[in-house]
């Protein structure tokens, strides 16, 4: 069976269509990109006067080649990671050529094919590829009409567009736009004011079409980099001990090179890797290393186990580098209240369903690497560093995995991967990794606590806000050898990098820390801590799920104190329009001033945030019932309202905002990685048990504001934080008792409830 | 679907026999029958319950694991209307809520103490053994009063009992009489002075409402608990095998105060096993009651077995001659059960028990091992905890024949067993009537 | 050794160690994509595929136990141009996101629909128990069987099946 990796040959694309002269991307470099806005290396700006990518990215043969049968292929940097990106970059280009979607073929990032859009991470597709290819298009047509014109002999204004991939004159003739492209270059740079096709008359865009990548995940087609097989392909296991931090003591190698079946032993300094022709060979011989006693190297200490005050404790025994995110002083009356209160997260588990997955083959001094990391390009950089070759005999290309949510063992797999492939020429390597090795070695989501204190005055107005927070750095993501696990075991090892906050306005611990809202003498500090004591990186929203968390918690808490209503504390501090209408269309969705009053058992609770302060609106109001007797909390009902801007594809939008939810829930209600003195505990899932059915709402809704025309904001992280905060504020409102450290699971509630 | 443990009359051998014998008593001694019915009261209020009490009842309550013969799956806490099947029929649990009309809120203080210790509802009626009151007649009185505090301070929950389906004449509740006459004996707990206070409180609570003996210990014809020498000799629960905790325990590895509290705790220990079947639900309640409590109990029961401390068995493991002798079980065992039980696999790196030490594969009887692999186990603590999937789809009997005959002899060195495929379509035939 | 299976009603002679779990022998030597690799624990449902019509974890099931009996994957509800109909109600829902549970979950709830044709709420979240969904899916998964449900009675309506 031939790997589907695009409907597009590689063949094909070198031979084929008229209008690709020559492939120019934006000179390679290192700096910092918005793209992603998660670290990572990305292409810098060089034409900053144009919107999203294109600014990195200008030419517009870069984005869009239109074939002599005028169907268009349209190049994305951004990968497609069950976000439904493909299908919405589809959409948006469609739209501004104005052609069926069916007319378009996406290629994702493909270090030789697509522009660098740097990670697909924090929300940014829409921002960044979605407004590049919007505006690419817009740039395309414009060009093809102005063609048009030519060979008619009319003014441009008057050659039009009717959605069906041809020109039209107002006599009525028409040309179709493989005729007209294939006297066009589009070795061209866009410029900044190409016209946009009005709202009123969109066609595809802001329409639910079904998700052109569904069907084949439906049916067993090949929709993932998991499903794809290679002539020759040979099956490799990666042995290290269980948990990041530790080594196998004397593997028993020679048993295992004995085993028929085996292929090759691939060790290198601390790195070890058994490659077999069949998958299930390569299981046992893992399992046969596997054996062998285990050791952790000598490092700081892991995580305290357990409590929030261990959450703590851990963290507050770090140096911290404080950095100032917000200072403001106001003129106020008196307070007459005030609250203060800490909030924690412990680490948490990406715990994609399916483990990490690479292919990889070394082939005539080129490697090639199949990856689903979020950072196409910089699988390349990190690559060619590891195994010694220029970028340009790396070719790294993207295939769908697993949903991953942030950087889980993606990245390291496909290094791993190369590394074996570098010593088995020739052979494509595909590598899996287990389910134990998942959790045991990808970055999690660091621990992270909070610490508030808010005033209220006389008039329920807040008079100062004092907000800290401590974290590990969440951006970790690698950008060459040593930020790889394979890297760290090279030898000489490649050192891992010193982890860097990510400045505001995107933030990474300190994200969302500074609210939106409009309180007076605003004090908001980060505290850094750049030491490590477990693996961690990107988790989807990163500290905003925490710091949204916090802040939402603790307007409540003020509300409750003062008697005043949450939605009321919300608005009365909130001079931002789209997030006051926002949060109104939630509380009229779930029929807020009609909803059931806390009762012990009974409560609702609801919170909002925007994303980063930049990205979508995100309002959830949540109706829960508490079992006093075992403190399980049932959400009855959820319903979110969304402002993301010109939805795309609303239908997308609710599937994130959704997923989103439920998977906060999890998060919040649920999740911690446990850890041994010598290891992570958390293993699989019944050491790290996530939400099943039976803990599911009883239902959801997602409001999509209507926004036609505005700029796209990204929507795939806007749910993490509110719905943890309305969680907790419901269960309060049910209850009484403020959980204030994740998770707020049955154990702690039931505990904090006592036998009453 | 997790059935209730039925701790009553489940030793499956109460048939027409015993039922004669009740008979017989009842014929003799039914003029003994009537209790009088005690008069309704109004339900206490919530603010005469001292807090001390309260959490007092709690924590008994969790001991005695009220809540889960006393829940119907997905219903309301204490409201009653959980399937109990026994040999004789169905039964369903009551609503102990204080709902005044289908609760227990118009029960007095005596009249709750008077059901819990003599099985007479308030209205005078017989109540089945599967409520053990045999056992909580050893309960002191101010516990009782904690855990009737307790129960009193539930939220009412309306919820009317269930006809209970039992063969003829088991429905007829006098015949009960006759059964206490025979088999309940009043006995209050009496402390042993030779031994210290921590024993003798788990002594009270396991003997109390802990009613360990009432599965651990074989039954008598009539379904009454077997005493004496007999005691902790090893009993039936739902089907499984309920090991002996006494000197004939069959656990590889001689129970310890530690290791039992480990597994009461948490429902597992890395030398003994996971806890299974409707030893679930025990370690649920264990693993929410105060921690001191269940020390003792640990402590207590593992002195019943203190005597075999010292002969500890070396634990087995015999893979290649398994392989040998059992050579369709071992591959069996490679594909279905070494990715977790077998060196190397990671839940053997992150000290789950080791097959050779796991007490199912030590009974003499098959049972627990092939339920274990049709039906699974339950995490019994909550989501996090050791669980097993159940392979009842996967396997047929023979292949799960061939499965447990290759993990006796690689795991064991006692008797192979032998049935073992009648076993496993016993338990087959069982699981597939819900 | 010789192993020969049954897998969507064909027959596949198959030279492999008889203690290969199922689900390496449908992926790599049947080139079926369906039964997805998530723990290999039978703990997560991603590899759910029928045997004799019952949901059963692949990843635990070694070839040589299903020899002459029906298996049955995803590829066997129907394909991407001729969809099953639970397949169709999954993609009216749009009921995936990253869709790497999805062929396990739609395993899981043909079984049901088999078995009972017309299950309820609390019955159909019982039994989707088994498995797991990382990108929060579930609400739609369970909009997806509750239309499969009604498209099996003939209702069409859309909002009528809508919680
Ligand atoms: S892969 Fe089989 S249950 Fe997870
Ligand atoms: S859709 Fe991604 S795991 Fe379920």
């Amino acid at each position: 069976m031939n790997p589907i990796l695009s409907p597009l040959s590689r063949r094909g694309f070198l031979t084929g269509g008229a209008l690709v002269v020559s492939f120019a991307l934006a000179p390679r470099a290192f700096a910092q990109l918005a793209g992603g806005g998660e670290g990572g290396a990305g292409p810098a700006v060089v034409a900053p006067d144009l919107k999203g990518s294109l600014k990195s990215a200008p030419w517009l043969d870069a984005w869009i080649r239109i074939d002599a049968d005028g169907r268009a292929t349209v190049f994305t940097g951004k990968v497609e990671l069950g976000q439904g990106i493909r299908t919405a970059l589809i959409q948006v280009a469609a739209e501004e050529l104005d052609i069926p979607p069916a007319a378009v073929t996406l290629v994702t990032a493909d270090t030789e094919r697509t522009p660098d859009e740097g990670l697909t991470a924090g929300s940014h597709s829409m921002q960044d590829s979605g407004t590049a290819i919007q505006n690419a298009a817009a740039n395309v047509r414009m060009l093809l009409a102005a063609e048009a014109a030519k060979i008619w002999d009319l003014p441009v204004g008057q050659v039009s567009t009717g959605g069906d991939g041809r020109l039209r004159a107002p006599d009525g003739r028409t040309l179709s736009y493989g005729e007209v492209a294939a006297r066009l270059s589009l070795h061209v740079q866009a410029v900044p004011d190409a016209p946009l096709r009005k709202p009123s008359d969109y066609r595809t865009l802001g329409r639910a079409l079904p998700r052109v990548d569904i069907p084949a995940k439906l049916t067993g087609g090949a929709a993932y980099l998991h499903d794809m097989r290679l002539p020759g392909m040979l099956h490799a296991r990666v042995v290290r001990g269980p948990s990041v931090g530790t080594g196998l003591q004397s593997p028993d190698l020679d048993t295992v090179a004995r085993m028929p079946g085996v292929v090759k032993i691939v060790r290198q300094g601390g790195f070890l890797a058994v490659v077999a022709e069949r998958q299930w060979t390569a299981i046992q011989a893992l399992r046969h290393l596997q054996r062998a006693a285990y050791a952790r190297a000598a490092q700081p200490p892991l995580p305290a186990d357990g409590s929030g005050d261990a959450v703590a404790a851990t963290l507050k025994a770090l140096p911290a580098r404080d950095i100032a995110i917000m200072d403001t002083s106001d003129p106020v009356g008196p307070a007459v209240r005030s609250v203060k209160a800490r909030y924690t997260r412990p680490w948490i588990s990406h715990g994609s369903i399916g483990p990490s997955c690479a292919i990889a083959q070394y082939m005539d001094g080129t490697m090639t690497v199949w990856t689903h990391s979020q950072g196409t390009f910089d699988v390349r950089r990190v690559v060619a560093e590891l195994v010694g070759l220029p970028p340009e005999k790396v070719h790294a290309i993207h295939a769908e995995g697993a949903g991953c949510y942030g950087q889980n063992g993606a990245d390291d797999v496909a290094a791993d991967a190369a590394v074996i492939a570098r010593a088995l020429p020739g052979r494509p390597i595909r590598l899996q990794w287990m389910r134990e090795q998942e959790f045991g070695w990808e970055p999690l989501g660091p621990g992270m606590m909070t610490e508030l204190e808010a005033e209220l005055g006389a008039d329920n107005r807040i008079v100062s806000w004092r907000h800290a927070v401590w974290s590990n750095p969440h951006n970790n993501r690698p950008v060459g050898a040593g930020g790889v696990l394979a890297g760290n075991e090279a030898d000489p090892p490649f050192p891992a990098p010193e982890g860097k906050p990510i400045p505001m306005p995107e933030g990474d611990g300190s994200r969302n820390s500074n609210p939106l809202y409009s309180f007076a003498n605003t004090h908001v500090v980060y505290h850094f801590l750049k030491d490590m004591p477990a693996r961690v990186s990107a988790l989807r929203s990163l500290g905003a799920h925490l710091n949204v968390f916090s802040i939402e918690s603790m307007l409540d808490e003020l509300a409750a104190a003062a008697g005043i209503d949450p939605l009321a504390i919300r608005l009365d501090h909130m001079r931002d329009e789209r997030a006051r209408e926002v949060m109104q269309a939630a509380a009229d969705r779930f029929g807020w001033p009609k909803r059931v009053k806390g009762d012990g058992r009974h409560g609702c609770g609801m919170a909002f945030a925007r994303y980063k302060n930049l990205g979508a609106y995100c309002a959830v109001a949540m109706e829960v019932e508490i079992d006093r007797e075992t403190g399980r909390t049932m959400v009855r009902r959820a319903v979110a309202a969304v402002d993301c801007g010109q939805p795309a594809n609303p239908d997308s939008v609710r599937n994130q905002i959704e997923g989103g939810l439920v998977q906060s829930l999890s998060w919040t209600g649920r999740e911690a990685v446990r850890f041994a003195p010598d290891r992570r505990a958390s293993f699989d899932w019944s050491s790290y048990p996530i939400l099943r059915f039976d803990d599911v709402p009883g239902s959801v809704e997602v409001v999509v504001m209507d926004r036609p025309g505005a700029p796209f904001l990204g929507t795939a992280e806007a749910a993490q934080g509110p719905s943890a905060a309305a969680l907790a504020n419901a269960i309060a409102n049910a209850t009484g008792v403020r959980l204030r450290d994740m998770p707020l699971s049955p154990d702690r509630l039931k505990a904090a409830l006592g036998p009453v | 679907m997790k059935r209730a443990r039925w701790t009553g009359w489940a030793a499956g051998k109460w048939a027409a026999g015993g039922a004669l014998v009740c008979l017989v008593g009842v014929g003799a001694f039914l003029g003994m029958a009537h209790r009088s019915g005690l008069p309704a009261v109004p339900p206490p209020k919530a603010a005469d319950f001292p807090a001390e009490m309260l959490t007092r009842g709690a924590a008994l309550a969790a001991i005695g694991d009220c809540i889960v013969c006393h829940t119907a799956d997905g219903g309301v806490a204490y409201a009653g209307g959980r399937a109990l099947a026994t040999p004789f029929g169905t039964l369903y649990s009551t609503n102990i809520t204080p709902d005044p009309e289908t609760g227990i809120g118009g029960w007095s203080k005596e009249a709750f103490k008077r059901a819990m210790r003599d099985g007479v509802s308030r209205d005078g009626r017989h109540l089945y053994p599967a409520l053990p009151y045999d056992h909580y007649r050893q309960v002191h009185d101010g516990d009782l009063d904690a855990i009737y505090v307790f129960l009193m301070s539930r939220p009412a929950a309306s919820a009317p009992a269930k006809a209970n389906e039992l063969i003829f004449p088991l429905g007829f509740r006098p015949l009960l009489a006759g059964w206490k006459l025979l088999f309940l004996h009043q006995e209050d707990f009496a402390p042993r002075p030779d031994r210290d206070a921590e024993w003798n409180r788990g002594a009270y609570l396991a003997e109390g409402l802990g009613h360990c003996s009432g599965c651990h210990s074989p039954r008598n014809i009539a379904g009454a608990e077997k005493t004496g020498s007999d005691a902790y000799s090893g009993g039936v629960a739902e089907g499984w095998m309920a090991p002996a905790l006494n000197g004939s325990s069959p656990s590889a590895v001689p129970w310890t105060a530690d290791s039992l509290f480990t597994y009461l705790r948490t429902g597992v220990d890395g030398r003994h096993g996971a806890a299974a079947g409707p030893m679930g639900p025990v370690v649920h309640g264990l693993s929410r009651a105060p921690e001191a409590d269940v020390r003792a109990i640990a402590t207590y029961i593992a002195s019943l077995s203190a005597d075999r401390a010292s002969k500890a068995p070396a634990a087995a493991d015999r893979a290649a001659e398994a392989a040998r002798t059992n050579p369709a079980g071992a591959t069996l065992f490679a594909g279905a059960c070494a990715g977790c039980h077998e060196g190397g696999a990671p839940m053997m790196t992150e000290g789950r028990p080791g097959l050779s030490t796991v007490t199912a594969l030590q009974l003499d009887r098959p049972d627990n091992a092939i339920r274990a692999i049709l039906q699974g186990i339950h995490a019994p603590t909550g989501p996090a905890g050791p669980a097993m999937p159940p392979f009842a789809a996967s396997l047929t009997d023979t292949q799960v024949a061939d499965l447990a005959a290759y993990l006796r002899s690689r795991f064991s060195d006692r008797p192979a067993w032998t049935a073992l495929e009648t076993a496993a379509a016993t338990v087959r035939k069982e699981e597939s009537q819900p | 050794m010789t192993v020969t299976i049954t897998v969507n009603g064909a027959d596949h002679a198959l030279d492999v160690d008889p203690a290969t779990p199922l689900l390496y022998v449908l992926r790599d030597d049947l080139e079926l994509n369906g039964a997805k690799y998530g723990c290999g624990l039978g703990q997560c449902g991603a590899c759910t595929v029928h045997i004799d019509g019952k949901p059963a974890f692949s990843c635990l099931t070694p070839v040589g136990a299903v020899a002459g009996r029906r298996i049955r994957t995803v590829e066997g509800l129907g394909s991407a141009e001729a969809p099953g109909l639970l397949q169709q109600a999954f993609e009216t829902e749009q009921a995936a996101q990253c869709g790497y549970c999805i062929a396990g979950m739609l395993m899981r709830a043909q079984a049901l629909l088999d078995r009972n044709p017309d299950p309820d709420e609390a019955q159909i979240r019982a039994h989707m128990q088994t498995n797991l969904c990382r990108c929060g899916t579930h609400m739609r998964i369970l909009r997806a069987i509750r239309r499969a449900v009604a498209m099996r009675k003939g209702v069409q309506a859309a909002q009528e099946i809508r919680p």
